[in-house]
């Protein structure tokens, strides 16, 4: 049965992560994230289901312990904001290459350096793009509501062990910081030692009993073997853009101009597509939940209806790029975002529809606050 | 009687250790890992926890011990062996786990990871392989080089002002509640390696009792990185590590010596 709960985002994802049945968490507090740890310590998952919760001393450290414990085919995860995650990306690189199943979680504050501790969606480069050395992408889930944060728990898991592969969960500190009512799923059981030997015995170091030894490692020093592993990987990502690849469409149907977001500026986007409705333009919302694989093919077929895009996220403009590859040039694109904390407005994200993509020359003006990168 | 008659299976008295795989040792002739990897296999093997050891490999020379050592094992990035090996025995408190790692990685990238664990007293065995140099990359400066040492970042010598002193990690870690015990050994002689091998026998008790951290460090030769033959490496390190790196027992049973 599943409960109903109103809960913050963060809190949310801790209390989802003991449901789905993880082994372990390891962390270190960074703003706005620091409610996972503190749900968990406070939580005992110990005495609930087993699971190991820890302190680590670094960020680094916390994502070498989620290595450590992947290498052993158990369920972990960790969760930090972006400076912590900058730090972790050596450690996601080594779980990409040393095909490792776990789950990442960036609730993202501002940047770069310091930044601020307010929201942002600025990690965005840094998720899908690598990050880390080499050649390896992460398949990066983002949640739009508090409800999401909890249900990307067990789905990253699935997906991390599909593939045996690091998975991110990128969220920001709107998401994470917000409470909303949640249903949560009842508690799944962890898997047991012997389970977990008889699934995951073929690759995981567990201690080589009646079987070879098992070495996990991300080298290989002959070139030909190297190559062998980044093909390997390469098919990896190739049959989640087949099989994986999730997006939300609202109000496109009939849309002439589309509005592409993720996460908290998808939500806020979905009001904007409400206000033009009631002006009467015929506005629509292409909410990517996958932001790697993202949805290129549906985007571009979509590019046979609108006119132009507004890529809406909370920085600088990153997820623009990418959404500009996807339509081939066929209709103009433009980024909206606010950054340094500022959130905004559903009218703010009107209003740069209006100037940048319909341009029909009615100057609206709003109430906003002072002007934005535009 | 001829030589042939004495080399038969029943008169063998010496062999390969049982749990070393048949590949064949990337290290140089002359240094001291392979005894190192030999002594911590033939504790494993001889205590009869083969199956339930995970062992956690290191960046540096050692970084393919997963090649020579039969037995379970994951190759941690640079210096973060311990928090790697954090992980593995708080979810499988059951194994023996153990990392093995130079002085590079241990005692200059991975000083906190292995200050914390230390610190915990996470139930784990860490082998310390210092032989005061970078082998891997070429014999640059480590945190163990000795003052006036040279090596190819030290050209003329390490200079204690500007380049700091030796650091001295297991007299460093011994000082942690968390720490049940901390030795420092030799493996260049046979003396020396069984006495390192009665170290290591007694780290892997320590686990299997629950006692928490043991701290072997294993003080080395690298011939090539310190540009000498075998055999003036070893008279070199005698006569040069250990009297800064003196062997011996530092903390037993949770106790200072």
């Amino acid at each position: 049965m599943s409960e109903l709960k109103l809960m913050k985002g963060n809190e949310a994802l801790a209390e989802a992560a003991i449901r789905a049945g993880a082994d372990a968490y390891f962390g270190y507090p960074i703003t706005p994230q620091s409610e996972v740890i503190e749900y968990l310590m406070t939580e005992r998952p110990e005495n609930r289901t087993g699971m190991v919760v820890l302190q680590a001393e670094s960020e680094v450290a916390a994502i070498n312990m989620v290595y450590g414990a992947a290498s052993t085919g158990k369920k972990v995860l960790t969760s930090s904001s972006s400076p912590g995650i900058s730090l972790k990306l050596e450690g996601i690189s080594y779980l990409a290459g040393a095909e490792l199943p776990a789950v990442i979680v960036n609730v993202v504050r501002g940047g770069p350096g310091l930044g601020t501790i307010q929201p942002s969606q600025a990690d965005y480069f840094q998720s899908v793009k690598g990050g880390g050395h080499g050649d390896y992408k992460l398949y990066v889930l983002a949640p739009a509501s508090v409800q999401e944060m909890a249900d990307f728990v067990e789905d990253a898991f699935d997906i991390a062990f599909k593939y045996r592969a690091p998975v991110l969960i990128l969220s920001d500190g709107i998401i994470g910081q917000m409470m909303e009512k949640v249903y949560l799923k009842p508690q799944k059981e962890r898997l047991t030692d012997a389970e977990l030997i008889e699934k995951h015995g073929d690759w995981a170091v567990t201690g080589r009993k009646g079987r070879e030894r098992n070495v996990i490692t991300s080298l290989d020093l002959q070139s030909e073997k190297m190559e062998a592993r980044v093909h390997r990987l390469m098919k990896k990502y190739e049959q989640m853009e087949k099989e994986d690849l999730r997006y939300e469409k609202i109000d496109c149907d009939d849309a002439e101009y589309l509005i592409v977001a993720y996460g908290s500026s998808a939500r806020i986007s979905q009001k904007a597509v409400e206000l033009a409705r009631k002006e009467g333009l015929k506005v629509g919302l292409l909410r990517p939940i996958t932001l790697f694989p993202f949805p290129k093919k549906q985007l571009l077929e979509l590019t046979d209806q609108v006119k132009g895009i507004l890529s809406v996220e909370l920085s600088a403009g990153q997820m623009v790029e990418d959404v500009r590859l996807s339509v081939e040039h066929k209709v103009p694109v433009e980024h909206f975002g606010r950054t340094g904390g500022i959130i905004h407005t559903p009218e703010e994200i009107l209003e740069a529809l209006e100037q940048k993509i319909i341009k029909n020359g009615t100057i609206r003006h709003h109430k906003t606050r002072e002007s934005s990168i535009l | 009687m001829e030589l042939l008659d004495i080399i038969k299976p029943e008169n063998q008295v010496f062999c390969k250790t049982k749990l070393m795989t048949d590949t064949a040792l990337s290290y140089c002739p002359g240094c001291g890992h392979g005894t190192a990897h030999n002594l911590a296999m033939e504790v494993i093997d001889e205590m009869g926890i083969s199956e339930d050891t995970i062992g956690v490999a290191p960046v540096g020379c050692s970084v393919l011990a997963y090649d020579f050592m039969n037995i379970d094992i994951t190759q941690a990035a640079h210096g973060r062996a311990p928090a790697v090996a954090t992980a593995i025995t708080r979810i499988w408190p059951e194994k023996y786990v153990f990392t093995y790692q130079g002085d590079g990685d241990l005692a200059a990238i991975g000083t906190a990871e292995t200050i914390h664990a230390c610190n915990r007293g996470e139930n784990i065995v860490i082998i310390f392989v210092n032989n005061g140099i970078y082998g891997m990359t070429g014999g640059q400066m480590a945190p163990t080089t000795l003052e006036g040492m040279k090596s190819s970042t030290s050209p003329y010598g390490r200079e204690i002002e500007t380049m700091g002193s030796p650091l001295k990690m297991t007299e460093l870690i011994a000082n942690l509640p968390g720490v049940q015990y901390a030795t420092r050994q030799a493996v260049h002689t046979h003396k020396h390696a069984r006495k390192a091998k009665k170290a290591l026998k007694k780290a892997f008790e320590n686990t299997r009792n629950k006692k928490g951290l043991s701290f072997v460090e294993i003080v080395s030769n690298c011939n090539s990185g310190w540009k000498m033959t075998p055999l003036e490496s070893n008279i070199w390190m005698e006569e040069n590590m250990f009297p800064y790196f003196p062997l011996g027992d530092i903390k037993v049973n949770g106790k200072l010596k």
